[in-house]
């Protein structure tokens, strides 16, 4: 059976709307009754993955299906990839700019939080193509 | 404590949220660095930063926290107090600076 599907559209150009999508998923999930700590989860991932989205892509596209035991996200791109997952994903590592840094982010912790925070996280990702991050959630 | 004991201890402003001052509280963190915020806070009920963009309060809200300080007299723009409001976080703002704000948080017997 599947879950239902929502799709948002991440701005890329503004950097003050970063943060919709996941909280529009957060007040979904608190509303359907799952508990707090699962959703904090939720929300904590897929906040980091739009930020990244409009740190680093130009913004993108949020798929999220909701099933009643878990949720699937899809964080989709168009960026300029990723040319080393397995260092991209090093806590720590960054390649955001210092203007970035100023606003608080940009300290090379959004992937492996990301990782932190879900139960299941893949990274397909082309230079010059674009990423797409999956991450599965149990509740 | 409670908000409204912060509030008096950091000689602070309140800038949106004063129906949930009597709120309490047990935990604070202090960073300007919002993904250290995301990656390492676990249930800390108060923010206390520097940092004034939207995305202060966007992190203060994925994190389920209900009130945020501005510390160095700093006050953030309006769509910030705005956004805030909607989310029901309280924006409060001091003089003090961020460790002197958490030193007396912390002396007076909010955790880490």
């Amino acid at each position: 059976m599947g879950g239902v599907c929502f799709e948002y559209d991440v701005d890329g150009e503004n950097f003050a709307s970063a943060g919709n999508a996941s909280e529009s998923v957060k007040r979904t999930l608190k509303q359907l009754g799952v508990s707090p700590a699962s959703v904090r989860r939720v929300a904590i991932a897929m906040y980091e993955g739009e930020i990244n989205m409009v740190i680093h892509a130009h913004g993108g596209k949020a798929a999220v299906e909701i099933f009643p035991d878990h949720i699937e996200i899809r964080l989709i791109d168009r960026g300029p990839g990723i040319a080393d997952i397995d260092l991209a994903m090093k806590a720590g590592y960054s390649t955001a700019t210092e203007n970035i840094r100023s606003l608080g982010f940009g300290a090379g912790m959004g992937l492996p939080n990301m990782k932190k925070y879900s139960d299941e996280m893949t990274i397909d990702s082309a230079v010059g193509v674009g990423t797409t991050v999956y991450l599965r959630i149990n509740f | 404590m409670t908000i409204r004991e912060v509030v008096k201890l950091l000689d602070a402003q309140i800038l949106c949220g004063e129906e949930h001052l009597d709120t309490e509280i047990h935990t604070a963190c202090g960073s300007d660095m919002m993904s250290d915020v995301l990656a390492y806070v676990k249930d800390q009920s108060v923010l206390l930063t520097g940092l004034l963009n939207p995305q202060v309060v966007r992190t203060a809200e994925m994190m389920d926290m209900l009130c945020i300080v501005f510390v160095r007299g700093k006050r953030p723009e309006q769509p910030v107090i705005d956004l805030a409001e909607q989310k029901g976080i309280v924006l409060l703002s001091t003089e003090k600076r961020l460790f002197v704000a958490c030193g007396i948080l912390y002396t007076n017997g909010l955790g880490g």
